[in-house]
């Protein structure tokens, strides 16, 4: 535990990714079966425990420590399992810190009673960090920033190059806490773990953004064309051992989508799209966001919120591996499918017909509907491989919209940029109570910009700052942004009542006074859709992240 | 026995010893003072005459010039009882910073005795804090919340040493206050075996060649200024806690950016100043500190002049000792002097 409890320690602190795998990795190349292997479960979230819960750690709290001192410190702290790792006052013990698969081991077996003497004995014995870890564990919010795929690509590296991260993908969700054979491949003691009819996951194909210089090379008539619509990418896997929906990180988010793994009655691993669709109208992004990051979900946002996928491909059928066959036969076969199964809340992606490349601008260009962000371009020929591969697949999205915005505040960014202000707050006019204009922040941003951009924002902010609130700096309102962005959405939980997808910064605008900058009459105007997209006019730059 | 409060007065400028007619630690300019250390918000300019040690006089001249510093400056050594008009006066170490010192007070059989700040943890720069018994204790309160108990300075060192080890390609910027905690973690530091030179920043330099001068030998030390990205590599570079995750920083290789403060026991502090690897090392007394040296020095009564004083007071009424909390206002101001 005590291994543990430092490499949480740093990752807690660590933003840079770089500095976590390299930490990661020498956790696991230095610490013991089976230990290693909960640790790993830990970072990675697949660890929960039924009857360990934040109100074990209240109780103890206050079994032990005095009631006004308690209150005092946990209002300095503010964080429940922090005040107590910190405060606990131990009791002597000879006993030696516990080890991460006793922890875990006991964790899972012992009695909702005798849990409060068991972890008492356990933090008597330990140090604030290794209490800290416990508790953390034990609460099930370790919140150190550490990626599933981080932590494949830190073991990947463990193998010296004999395993890719996507090896490791494929093999994954297979595979159950303390992990040894997965270590014993990494190590070379063993052969790869063989999954068997396990639903694991597949490291799916992700394609570039057109660029210019791309365009030329293009032929049309070796291109299919679909379009990209704006849900989250995700991987459907049945098989005789049971149903999974992934999302592109590899995350199993069956849990709160019940209803697509009911649908899921056959043998197939398929590639697609989840959205909301109500009558046969795809919803915009945000509604599809009510139902993400849920473990379970109830029967009225299920209702409110039906989700359905879009089917782009077929990576297995049956047990027929398909992925090395071109995309055109690969189409036919999930056509083939799909006419077979006939799967309830699935559809498919049309391909659309074109002739030219003019065809396609002209299409991408008039793709109106907010849940349309562009064009997908693949290579009829191209086998579906993992990762990024050049010049099989494109995305062609739509030019972003843009307005002109006041920047209002300013926080540093973190890592290379934790001595820039590099995280814009920026706002619109509207008329205030008093009939007075006044800026209604709409978003925040912390791309788009240049390095010599950033560098003179940086040094206007820190000119310009007329109130600091910690790490925020509020500043003069009279520098503008023209701020690019995919779509505008309505929104309650915003003070404006409208969030943007994807805001970055598209260009500095300080030739414009800050009472010429956009009102949000005008971008409500753009979500009513009573103005089509980009009347608003389009931005500058077209490298918008995904 | 005069009680305490009659003799000595909690005032706007600080605290006031009557029958000797000086102040401890005034907050303002005054006519005669006698200083427990060298932190800003204890050692202010401008008093006519001042009483301190050599090493905190030494200090004050550094900082401030010789003109500021006092216009007559006596010193006094630890242990040597000096009468000021009614009063007899004398120092004992609080082990807080070089020269650091408590000022012992009796009248007529009454005695006090203000700490000013301390520790009760090894420090290689400046002899530890002694204990005496007396009537009154006039504490600090800095930490005085049972979360913060402060860990091993040479377990936090080794800790950063670790790091070093892991990324030696990067340069380790400490954000560390200028007087006192810089120069323990150089000595740390060469405790520990770092004996590669190590890199300043400019605020750090003056301070540094003081402790030299005064006998506490601190090795092989650089500017960081003008050393080359490339030299800092792999090197330790002290700096101002304002400078590390700043503009200043931007010449260091890839920083790993640390900061040694007994603040650093709290994760959202640590996060808010952007530091990557925080260090738990503290010039003033933990929680069990401040309670071991209450129980210690014995006083019926405890005068807590700043800091968290309502857990301390609470805490000492548990145990049948009069708190009062002082509330002096311009104490504990170089937060990140902790």
């Amino acid at each position: 535990m005590i291994a543990f409890a430092a490499l949480l320690e740093r990752l807690v602190f660590t933003p840079g990714r770089n500095t976590k795998r390299a930490l990661l990795r020498r956790y696991f190349a230095t610490q013991p079966d089976p230990d290693r292997g909960f640790g790993l479960a830990a970072v990675t979230g697949e660890l929960t425990f039924k009857s360990a819960k934040p109100a074990l750690i209240r109780e103890l709290a206050a079994a032990r420590t005095d009631p006004d001192l308690f209150a005092l410190s946990y209002d300095f702290v503010g964080d429940l399992a922090e005040t107590v790792a910190l405060m606990w006052p131990s009791m002597a013990t000879n006993r030696a810190p516990p080890d991460m698969a006793e922890v875990i081991e006991t964790l899972n077996a012992a009695d909702k009673a005798e849990l409060p003497g068991i972890v008492a004995g356990w933090l008597d014995a330990s140090d604030p960090s290794v209490r800290f870890a416990l508790l953390k564990l034990i609460t099930g919010g370790l919140r150190v920033g550490v990626s599933a795929r981080l932590a494949k690509v830190a073991l990947a590296e463990m193998s010296g190059g004999r395993v890719t991260a996507d090896d490791v993908e494929e093999v994954w969700h297979g595979l159950a806490p303390p992990y040894a054979s997965l270590f014993a491949w990494l190590e070379d003691r063993a052969p790869r773990p063989d999954p068997a009819d396990a639903p694991v996951f597949r490291p799916p194909m992700l394609a570039h953004p057109l660029e210019h210089a791309d365009f030329a090379a293009l032929d049309p008539a070796a291109l299919r064309a679909e379009w990209k619509w704006d849900g989250i990418r995700v991987q459907l896997v049945a098989t005789g051992g049971g149903q999974r929906l992934y999302s592109r990180g590899s995350e199993d988010i069956s849990g709160g989508f019940p209803e697509i793994i009911r649908a899921m009655d056959f043998h197939a691993v398929l590639d697609g799209e989840l959205l909301v669709v109500r009558d046969g109208q795809v919803a915009p992004f945000a509604d599809l966001q009510q139902r993400l990051n849920r473990k379970s979900v109830g029967a009225k946002l299920m209702q409110q919120h039906p989700v359905a996928v879009r089917l782009y491909d077929i990576l297995f059928d049956g047990a027929e591996d398909l992925r090395t066959l071109p995309f055109d036969a690969r189409r036919a076969r999930l056509e083939a499918w799909y006419a077979r199964q006939r799967p309830a809340r699935m559809d498919l992606s049309d391909m659309i017909r074109f002739e030219t490349l003019e065809d396609l601008a002209a299409l991408r260009d008039g793709a109106r509907a907010a849940s349309i962000e562009g064009l997908m371009l693949k290579r009829g020929d191209a086998p579906y491989l993992p990762g990024r591969p050049r010049g099989l697949w494109w995305k062609w999205k739509r030019d972003p919209l843009s307005i002109d915005a006041v920047l209002m505040y300013a926080q540093r960014g973190h890592g290379k940029r934790s001595s820039f202000y590099s995280d814009y707050t920026f706002g619109l006019w509207r008329s205030g109570a008093d009939g007075r204009d006044e800026l209604v922040p709409i978003g925040k941003a912390y791309s788009g910009f240049t390095d010599e951009e950033l560098t003179l924002l940086d040094r206007w902010i820190r000119n310009n700052t007329v109130a600091r609130f910690g790490p925020v700096r509020e500043v003069e309102k009279a520098f503008v942004l023209e701020v690019a962005f995919d779509a505008a959405q309505r929104s309650p939980r915003h003070k404006s009542g409208v969030a943007l997808r994807f805001p970055r910064i598209a260009r500095l605008r300080q030739d414009k006074p800050a009472a010429e900058a956009d009102r949000l009459e005008t971008l409500m105007r753009v979500v009513e859709g009573q103005a089509a997209p980009r009347t608003c006019r389009g931005a500058g730059r077209t490298d918008s992240p995904s | 026995m005069p009680h305490p409060e009659t003799w000595l007065k909690s005032t706007p400028s600080g605290l006031f010893c009557e029958p000797g007619g000086f102040h401890v630690d005034p907050l303002r300019a005054v006519e005669r003072a006698v200083i427990t250390h060298g932190h800003s918000d204890h050692a202010r300019p401008g008093h006519r005459s001042v009483l301190a040690t050599r090493e905190t006089l030494a200090i004050m001249r550094t900082r401030m010039g010789e003109a500021a510093a006092g216009a007559n400056q006596q010193s006094l050594g630890f242990g040597e009882v000096l009468r000021i008009g009614e009063v007899d006066v004398w120092l004992q170490p609080a082990g807080h910073v070089l020269g650091s010192a408590q000022v012992a007070m009796e009248w007529r059989g009454s005695r006090i005795v203000v700490s000013g700040d301390y520790k009760r943890a090894r420090d290689p720069t400046t002899p530890g804090f002694v204990p005496i018994a007396c009537d009154v204790f006039v504490t600090e309160a800095t930490f005085a919340l049972p979360v913060f108990r402060h860990p091993k300075a040479e377990a936090e060192i080794g800790r950063l040493l670790d790091s070093v080890a892991l990324f030696p390609e990067r340069t380790h910027v400490v954000g560390c206050y200028s007087l006192g905690k810089c120069q323990r973690l150089i000595m740390l530091l060469r405790e520990a075996g770092w004996d590669r030179p190590i890199y300043l920043h400019g605020a750090h330099q003056a301070l540094c060649q003081t402790y030299e001068e005064l006998g506490v030998k601190l090795g092989a030390l650089r500017p960081a200024t003008v050393a080359g990205k490339a030299d800092l590599a792999g090197a330790i570079v002290l700096a101002p806690p304002s400078a590390i995750a700043d503009r200043w920083a931007r010449r260091l290789a890839e920083p790993v950016v640390c900061a040694a403060s007994g603040w650093m026991r709290v994760r959202q502090r640590a996060k808010q100043g952007g530091v990557e690897l925080p260090l738990v090392i503290s010039d003033h007394a933990d929680w069990d500190e401040l309670n071991a040296t209450l129980d210690e020095v014995a006083a019926p009564e405890v005068w807590v002049t700043h800091g968290a004083e309502e857990a301390l007071i609470h805490a000492a009424g548990l145990r049948g000792i009069r708190g009062r909390a002082l509330r002096l206002l311009g104490y504990g101001d170089e937060d990140a002097e902790a």
